[in-house]
């Protein structure tokens, strides 16, 4: 596991690499994903005003 | 006199009144410059061979400020409207404020730069491969300029945006105007300057057209 | 009031296509990462060989998506379709989040392989330069409030910004030859071996799906926003 962890001795780079990456990509997913939410419950409130 | 050389002058001669942006540009340039020595030292060595860049820098940065009133300035005060409909077509407006903008900044900034050159241990050999970089480069600033103050004109704080559009856009003629005085200074023959007029000269010919669509487009409700 | 017909082929092809989209990006990427820590160090590169298989990926979709983006700008103002617009619009913020993720982990990968977080030649400077066109076109985006000519003039700057690209990296290249020689900062060398193209291909391809998976959930959320806005500016009455 620390063999793992090491990385040859590249660990100091490649592990930050990885974890901007997946940062990044859990910040689109939860932005993307709570503004799409948002939109559909502002439709849902108006649809049921309107009825 | 024609449409176009009226705009012209107009526009040259209010840029030259107090507070008008000519000035205005060739203090920022002058004081940019000065600054420098402050900033990184004054060693001649150094500075000599920052120099050619830093004025080029220099000059982009002056044009950048005269640019963002190219058209606002008479798109607030509905000039821009009457200027549309015109005798002269909107291609030819841009055209004339490009030419205006250069006249008041570029030129002035391209014939100052010698003496700026003093100031920052420009070596000898630069000093006529800095003037004519600039002479040819300049044009190109303002035409790619009006471009980005085209797509801009309606936004009430567009001074903002409009660096950060335009920059990129001025990046290759920075590399090869400064890099022919560059070259020019360790003796090297390349083709930078000749590189540097074809951008320029691709610039003039189609940024008019590129601008009058984006002037046209703010324009219309 | 910009008018906007309801998208109803759009909303209904996209939403069942999405389920399947991001089913297969959770598997390409899952795929993808274990492939990626299980393939064997190079040679060369030792470990570090597995930054490749996160960065080029990322360059490839930043890259990917400036062109969908010049595209759909170029449809949108061709064709006046509003959709094409909302779809330029919505794919400048995932560009630029590959793009910046690209030049992140492009460093990281650089200072153990050449000894340099940073060096100015021709594609990392245009890649730094598409960074700040995707801000910038962002920026224009969100500054001009009326949406019909927002989307007209952010058009026009990502097709000059198409043109200028290359351009910038030619000259970057040009003057970088002149004065540093060939550049070295290559993305791993002429040839990739076979056991690496594996991983550096689906994760590509992971990174792709990640890419539309965002952005039709993006594009469903603005006709969404867009509907609701109309109909309170309506009153409420349809």
């Amino acid at each position: 596991m620390s063999h793992f962890l090491a990385m040859g001795g590249y660990a100091e780079y490649i592990w930050p690499a990885y974890g901007v990456s997946l940062l990044g990509v859990a910040a689109a997913l939860y932005l993307t994903l709570r503004a799409y939410r948002r939109a559909k419950r502002s439709l849902a409130k108006l649809d049921s005003a309107r009825t | 006199m024609s449409a176009f050389a009226a705009l012209l002058t107009r526009d040259v001669r209010l840029a030259f009144r107090a507070g008008g942006s000519a000035m205005l540009a060739l203090g920022f340039f002058a004081v940019v410059a000065t600054l420098i020595p402050f900033g990184i030292g004054a060693d001649p060595i150094l500075l000599a061979r920052v120099a050619a860049g830093v004025l080029w820098i220099g000059a982009v940065l002056a044009g950048l400020l005269a640019l963002d009133r190219l058209f606002q300035a008479d798109y607030e005060d509905g000039s821009l409207d009457l200027l549309a409909l015109s005798p002269l077509s909107l291609e030819g407006v841009v055209a004339a404020k490009i030419a205006s903008h250069w006249l008041t900044t570029g030129l002035p900034l391209t014939v100052l730069s010698p003496l700026l050159g003093i100031l920052l241990a420009l070596p000898r050999p630069a000093y006529v491969p800095l003037f004519v970089s600039l002479l040819i480069g300049t044009p190109a600033l303002s035409a790619i300029g009006a471009i980005g103050a085209a797509l801009t004109l309606s936004i009430r704080r567009g001074g903002l945006i409009l660096p950060l559009l335009v920059l990129p856009l001025f990046a290759p003629e920075v590399i090869f105007g400064a890099g022919s005085v560059m070259s020019a200074i360790d003796g090297l023959t390349n083709g930078a300057i000749w590189l540097l007029a074809a951008i320029s000269l691709a610039a003039v010919l189609l940024s008019p057209f590129v601008a009058a669509a984006a002037v046209r487009l703010n324009l219309s409700e | 009031m910009f008018q906007f017909a309801n998208p109803k082929r759009f909303m209904d092809a996209s939403g069942a296509m999405l389920p399947w989209l991001s089913a297969a990006t959770a598997v390409l990427l899952m795929a993808g990462l274990y492939l990626s820590f299980t393939a064997p160090p190079d040679y060369q590169q030792g470990d570090t060989v597995r930054i490749m298989f996160i960065h080029v990926p990322a360059a490839w979709v930043a890259m990917m998506a400036y062109v969908f983006m010049a595209a759909a700008s170029a449809v949108g103002m061709i064709n006046r379709h509003p959709l094409a617009d909302i779809a330029a619009k919505q794919a400048a913020p995932l560009g630029a989040l590959f793009t910046a993720l690209a030049l992140i982990t492009g460093s990281l990968w650089g200072r153990p392989m050449w000894g340099t977080y940073w060096v100015w030649d021709g594609r990392l400077t245009s890649f730094l330069v598409l960074l700040f066109l995707y801000l910038g076109y962002i920026a224009l985006w969100n500054a001009i409030d009326n949406e019909a000519r927002a989307a007209r003039v952010a058009a026009i700057l990502a097709l000059v910004g198409v043109v200028n690209l290359p351009i910038i990296e030619f000259s970057v290249d040009w003057w970088t030859t002149l004065h540093q020689g060939e550049s070295i900062f290559r993305k791993g060398g002429p040839t990739i071996s076979t056991v690496f193209l594996w991983p550096l291909f689906i994760m590509a391809l992971g990174y792709t799906a990640l890419f539309f998976t965002l952005l039709i959930i993006r594009v469903r959320t603005e006709i969404i926003e867009r509907r609701v806005r109309a109909a309170i500016l309506n009153g409420s009455g349809g």
